[in-house]
């Protein structure tokens, strides 16, 4: 088992799914699906012996010699004349604390959303197809340690969500189909132009001890590894690192979505069908604020330092905004996702904070709101396929008639809202540890509170509005939770339950790498500070 | 006539075998087309012999760097070199799919009694083209760019009796026949300020400042306007859209990769070994005093590839879309040059080697849609990817890969383009050009929007595919696919093809 290629094959495996399903005939509905399962449940098995084998202790971030379960092989060398330089491209997987737990959230999300995707009518075949390449994507990113590699992986997401929003959504799906799909390219066109400025500014050293040109994300952390000419080099006075964070910011800031770059949410989130949106919400939002975490923060931390009152400040735009915005829906989903911008603030507010307690609850609540927003989104999908209509105001005194239902999507709700004792509450209660111990953003900080209350309010008030009062005439016959809803739905419920009750578990997984993280930004001013004069 | 002479032509001949190859080619053909006069079916095979046989010489002497034809001095009026070869391997090739697509082309099949020409003037475009990249004097510029023009007109108007065909070969004609009047215009001076008409003796004479003055500047100009023409860049693109669409679909593809292709390479040849100073180590060059060509040519493609792709929103028919869309890769493939260094030539040639497979495989995707379907408006293609799948995934993937999106070969390419343009620390343009990427989203989705999402409001007719269209398309579908994740070999041919003789 020690030398087991275990990320690539929890990456690769959905693709040896695709493969077979593409020679299963489309009448077998049944074997599809259960294939997807199976696939999607290996991953889980998979997330959870990475898990076990997984030392604490080991830091990450910009040390390849702390990362764990590595896979570097090369991919591509070109070999050439002086002017078109060596090209190398790595092969280069590998986790730390921070991509850990996005690959079990990952798995466990994209396990619930198979067992959503069961009563989807249309095109069955297609439908898997694409789902198991954007489930290829999202791993892709979240272990790949080469900038060529990640972007590859990054852009790979954006062609069978296209399709799963474009075919199996809502009735305006091809309006948000494409919206996203513009939106998050002209994000990525951002990160690619980066992407090869850094190539032209950063170098490896090799065995022999010659320095080429790379793509390595790990060597471009290293001050030292910068030409003295690069566009991109702290090294050179006139460099572009700032625009360069800028662009590479904003192309994952689209992703998050960070206001003002969050209009395609809302559309995506509700024409695409329950178990997309629960992706969506669920994994994707998260590959913004962790390209954030693994690129801008190490690359740029001259950078992040003099930017992060801004990143803060963009965090609680995003927190008051959204919870602005939800408090207006009328429909159930578009609540919900305004929600997502909402919380998604308070991610970019703990990361601002620059420590440990910050940017652990920042990472806690990504995988937080990864469960919670998961679990929002199917029980909204649950109300939906039974009533086939989504305003809060057709509802009333669902209680009665669907107590379980209530139950769980009580549950969800006050997590979500941040109730103590629930996974919530932990991470929301560290983000703002670490931005008031931080002295900048302190104020920042002070004001998004005010996000809590928010949330409260519009959470309650959606509450009031579906489950209490009268129950309509109309919904008198509907059925309360079958068995594959209470699949999807319990584990994530023990999740929110467990981590509410035992954070550690999470912190400790990314407790080492959120130290070393912390003490390469601090060290970062003195290194930084000596080479160019900060 | 001396020996020496005697021995130089001789030596002269054996370098351009492929083009020789060609000649016997036309002979053959117009021989066989007499002698069995209602088989037609020899025609494809005779043609595909001869691409073999000229292939197979220009890979014999690939790596070739010589003159041919000498004109007295140290120079000749050819020029053998790698990266002349490496364009006319990529003719030869994309000849060789266009004769596969035109056997399985309903459009060409319905002129039966005609087919000797066709293939005829195919190999006299070959032929045209193959001087056009190797040719070093302005007199066999404009003869191998007029076979190649003359050839194509009758080409592009071949299915007569359609309306639209003949507009597409009149329009042709015209906007040619004035832009090859103002490039000989062009040449003229030139020839009137340097006494003579070899690029190589050009860029020796003008090495002295008092022939950098303004009227040579304006020859070059007027020069470029006729190689603009060729490689549709804006403004001398208006012929573009109309030829595209009124042509036959093989010839189109034709025009879109070869004669591109042609244009491109005798492009990079005229301006670098006309106005070239010197190239320094890292592989940039220096220009020539007056002639600021690097913002010239960033300003013409920029507007190519804004044009290009601004007007491809709006498209409904298949044919103008993708004529829209190789304007503006014009436009990008233009950037490479415009980076004034071997690394954007590079750049250009791997662009081109992608270029041709998903270009060509999007239009062989489209012939045989129009085949069954007798149409090529967008709106006939609405589920598409539901009643013939395997022709509406081929189609999206070559869609996918000329936005330049990963995994795909496309992505390569861009990449190389903007990786040159990044080294030469030409950020603004790396941007627009990549903001116009993103536009290009927009109307190659469109095309996928109506084949997956929209369904016809009648069941749309499954139509069967022959099995060799099948292998056609798949052939065309494997390098679109692999060398998106392993582009190494591409790259390295690129390296070894950069080569200018000389330079």
């Amino acid at each position: 088992m020690e030398n087991f290629p275990i990320l690539s094959f929890i990456t690769f495996l959905p693709v040896v799914g695709m493969l077979i399903i593409l020679f299963i005939p489309k009448t077998q509905e049944t074997v599809i699906k259960s294939l997807t399962l199976l696939v999607t449940g290996i991953q889980v098995i998979a997330a959870l012996i990475i898990l076990h084998g997984f030392n604490y202790s080991l830091g990450g971030i910009n040390d390849p010699s702390s990362f764990q379960f590595i896979e570097k092989f090369k991919w591509i060398d070109i070999t050439g004349f002086s002017w078109i330089g060596r090209i190398k491209v790595d092969y280069f997987l590998g986790i730390d604390g921070l991509s850990v737990t996005m690959v079990l959230l990952t798995a466990i999300v994209t396990f619930i959303a198979t067992l959503s995707s069961w009563n989807i009518s249309k095109s069955i075949k297609g439908y898997f197809l694409m789902f198991l390449l954007l489930d290829t994507g999202m791993m892709g990113v979240f272990v790949a340690l080469d900038f060529f590699l990640f972007y590859i992986f990054w852009e790979l997401m954006l062609l069978p969500m296209y399709f799963l929003i474009g075919i199996w959504g809502g009735p305006r799906r091809e309006y948000a189909a494409i919206k996203f799909f513009l939106y998050t390219l002209l994000g990525s066109v951002f990160i690619l132009l980066v992407m090869i400025g850094l190539y032209f500014s950063s170098t490896e050293t090799l065995a022999d001890g010659s320095k080429i040109f790379t793509f390595n994300m790990l060597s471009m952390m290293d001050v030292h590894n910068f030409t003295a000419n690069g566009i991109l080099s702290p090294l050179n006075p006139n460099n572009l690192r700032l625009i360069a964070y800028i662009a590479l910011f904003v192309g994952f800031a689209i992703k998050i979505p960070m206001f003002p770059f969050h209009t395609w949410l809302p559309d995506a989130h509700v024409e695409a069908p329950t178990a997309i949106s629960v992706i969506l919400a669920g994994v994707l939002l998260k590959m913004g604020t962790y390209g954030i975490l693994r690129v801008c923060y190490p690359i740029f931390p001259d950078i992040t330092i003099k930017l992060v009152w801004f990143i803060a400040l963009f965090g609680l735009i995003n927190i008051i905004y959204g919870a602005l915005c939800a408090m207006a829906q009328k429909d159930f989903k578009k609540l919900i996702a305004y929600s997502s911008v909402s919380h998604m603030g308070f991610v970019l507010l703990g990361m601002a904070s620059l420590n440990t307690i910050g940017i652990s609850g920042a990472i806690l609540q990504m995988f937080n709101h990864g469960t919670i927003t998961a679990m929002l989104f199917l029980t909204v999908g649950v109300i939906y396929d039974r009533a086939h209509t989504r305003g809060l105001d057709d509802f009333g005194g669902l209680a009665t008639q669907m107590p379980i239902y209530a139950g769980f999507t009580t549950l969800a709700f006050f997590a979500a809202i941040g109730l103590p004792g629930l996974s919530g509450f932990v991470s929301e209660a560290f983000v703002f540890l670490g931005a008031f111990g931080s002295g900048s953003i302190r104020t920042l900080a002070v004001i998004g509170t005010l996000g809590i209350l928010l949330g409260a309010g519009y959470m309650l008030w959606t509450m009031q509005r579906v489950f209490l009062g009268s129950l309509k005439e109309k919904w008198n016959k509907l059925p309360d939770l079958d068995f594959r809803e209470y699949a999807m739905l319990i584990p994530l419920s023990l999740i929110v339950i467990f981590l509410g009750v035992y954070p550690s578990a999470m912190l400790n997984l990314m407790n080492a790498s959120v130290n070393h993280m912390v003490k390469f930004m601090m060290d970062a001013k003195t290194v930084y500070g000596s080479l160019i004069g900060f | 006539m001396n020996t020496y002479n005697l021995n130089y032509l001789v030596n002269s001949l054996y370098l351009i075998k492929p083009e020789i190859t060609i000649s016997i080619a036309i002979v053959i053909l117009v021989l066989v087309d007499l002698i069995m006069d209602k088989n037609k079916k020899l025609l494809p095979f005779v043609s595909m012999i001869g691409l073999v046989v000229a292939g197979y010489f220009i890979v014999d002497q690939f790596s070739t760097n010589s003159f041919a034809f000498n004109t007295g001095s140290s120079t000749g009026m050819l020029v053998i070199d790698p990266f002349g070869n490496f364009f006319k391997l990529l003719i030869v090739l994309a000849s060789a799919f266009i004769i596969l697509f035109s056997v399985s082309s309903k459009e060409i099949k319905e002129n039966l009694e005609r087919h000797g020409e066709y293939f005829t003037l195919i190999f006299g475009m070959i032929l045209g083209m193959m001087f056009m990249v190797s040719s070093a004097d302005l007199i066999v510029i404009y003869l191998s760019l007029e076979l190649v023009s003359l050839s194509s007109y009758i080409l592009a108007g071949f299915t007569k009796q359609t309306l639209r065909n003949s507009e597409a070969s009149l329009k042709y004609v015209i906007y040619g026949g004035i832009s090859s009047g103002i490039m000989l215009f062009g040449i003229s001076i030139i020839y009137g300020i340097t006494g003579s008409t070899n690029l190589y003796e050009i860029n020796s004479l003008i090495q002295s400042p008092q022939i950098q003055n303004l009227t040579f500047f304006l020859a070059g100009i007027l020069i470029f306007v006729g190689i603009g023409y060729k490689i549709s860049a804006a403004p001398f693109h208006f012929w573009t859209p109309d030829v595209y669409e009124g042509a036959p679909i093989p010839i189109t593809a034709f025009l879109s990769i070869a004669s591109k292709a042609a244009g491109f390479a005798l492009l990079i040849r005229f301006i670098k070994i006309t106005f070239i100073k010197s190239v320094d180590p890292e592989g940039f060059w220096h220009l020539l005093g007056i002639i600021d060509w690097k913002s010239f040519i960033i300003v013409i493609s920029i507007l190519t590839m804004t044009l290009g792709n601004f007007a491809a929103l709006w498209q409904n028919n298949m044919k103008r879309l993708l004529a829209y869309s190789s304007i503006a890769h014009a436009g990008y493939l233009l950037l490479g040059l415009a980076v004034m260094s071997n690394e954007g030539i590079a750049a250009i040639i791997i662009y081109f080697a992608i270029y041709a497979f998903m270009n060509l495989g999007a239009f062989l995707v489209v012939m045989l849609i129009a085949n069954k379907t007798g149409s090529e408006e967008l709106d006939d293609y609405k589920g598409l990817g539901y009643s013939t799948p395997f022709l509406g995934v081929a189609l999206a993937i070559f869609l996918v890969s000329l936005t330049g999106l990963p995994p795909t070969a496309g992505f390569i390419g861009k990449l190389y383009i903007f990786i040159a343009l990044v080294d030469a620390k030409m950020i603004v343009v790396a941007v627009i050009a990549l903001l116009n990427t993103v536009v290009s989203l927009y109307y190659y989705i469109r095309v996928l929007k109506h084949m997956f999402l929209d369904r016809p409001e009648k069941e749309a007719p499954a139509f069967s595919i022959s099995a060799a269209a099948v292998a056609l398309v798949v052939v065309m579908l494997t390098p679109v696919l692999v060398f998106g994740v392993y582009f190494t070999p591409l790259v390295d041919l690129a390296k070894n093809s950069v080569a200018l003789m000389g330079f």
